[in-house]
């Protein structure tokens, strides 16, 4: 549950970057995702085909405050967001380093507080610092979404003890594994240990071919759902034989 | 007067950010104002006036991730 909202996948997907619009509309149709993200940008005339396409996708938007530096440009986005999309979803985003493009927390934090406080729903692009994210909880946020690596970076889980620690210090919040991801056996892996979602764009935008990366990547979501909802087998440091022993025959030659 | 608009000077004859956004064709209804990054909300356009230099950021729906 996402601010009370079950969505029907646990894939969230960026709309940035594809080939053309037919290829970002079939992407998002094939992938099942329940929550695209987008961005508000100077107004450059193609504005109204894309809100053709997301208003078709019957997706939940999510839009974002990608290219924030500081908490008050946060906070102007959010707002300006809010009332373009008719949503207090935001996906919180405050950068502190143009090369890693790493979260800023402490400004993070301070737009989270403004923006709670204001009736948004905040979901933060946070790392996997757990007093960070603890403040973060502690603004109202009621979501986390920590790095899998930088993003577009397509590194996968990059500190993936760090993410587990996150997983266990949080076990009632909803974490979303958000940027980094390349491959859909790294979203899976995600969603074995536990994260409630996967939000993804480059790894799908910039593959040969999108459409079909958009459904490996929900098949994989669903996949490592599936698995940590059955429960892994815990990994042993020794061989163990799957195939009984009682009843084996004797075949070895007679010493 | 001369503004700045999404970051380009403006010459213009609105005088509020309302008829700004009327002169420049935008549709009112799928844009969301800033002036001097300030969020401007939908019905306040109208009062709020534009003075000589202002900086407007009028910004709608993209693609993002």
């Amino acid at each position: 549950m996402f601010y009370g909202i079950d969505l029907p996948s646990r894939l969230m997907l960026g709309t940035a970057g594809y080939p053309s619009p037919a290829i970002l509309r079939e992407a998002i149709a094939v992938s099942g995702a329940g929550v695209i993200t987008v961005s508000l940008r100077r107004e450059g005339g193609e504005g109204a085909a894309f809100r053709e396409i997301l208003r078709a996708s019957g997706c939940r938007i999510l839009p974002n405050t990608a290219g924030c530096h500081t908490a008050r440009e946060a906070v102007t986005t959010a707002q300006m967001a809010r009332e373009v999309f008719g949503t207090s979803w935001i996906k919180l985003e405050v950068i502190g380093h143009a090369d890693t493009l790493q979260p800023d927390p402490f400004a993070l934090v301070e737009a989270a507080r403004i923006l709670c406080a204001e009736g948004f729903e905040v979901f933060p692009y946070t790392t996997e610092d757990l007093i960070v994210g603890e403040r973060l909880i502690e603004a109202g946020c009621r979501v986390l979404m920590p790095w899998g690596a930088p993003i577009g970076s397509g590194q996968g889980l990059r500190n993936i003890e760090g993410l587990r620690s996150m997983r266990a210090h949080f076990p009632d919040v909803p974490l979303v594994i958000d940027a980094g991801i390349g491959a859909p056996s790294q979203a899976l892996q995600a969603m074995e240990m536990g994260f409630d979602a996967v939000l993804l764009n480059t790894a799908v935008a910039k593959a040969l071919n999108p459409v079909a990366m958009a459904q490996a990547f929900g098949q994989a979501v669903a996949a490592g759902r599936t698995a940590h909802e059955a429960g892994l087998m815990p990994p042993r440091d020794m061989a163990a034989p799957s195939t009984p022993l009682f009843g084996l025959a004797e075949l070895a030659d007679a010493p | 007067m001369q503004i700045d608009l999404n970051g380009q000077c403006l010459t213009t004859g609105a005088t509020t950010l309302k008829d700004l956004i009327e002169e420049q064709g935008f549709d009112p209804s799928s844009v969301a104002t800033a002036l001097e990054g300030t969020f401007v909300p939908r019905p306040l356009r109208a009062a709020t006036p534009l003075t000589p230099g202002a900086r407007v950021e009028v910004l709608s729906p993209m693609q993002g991730g």
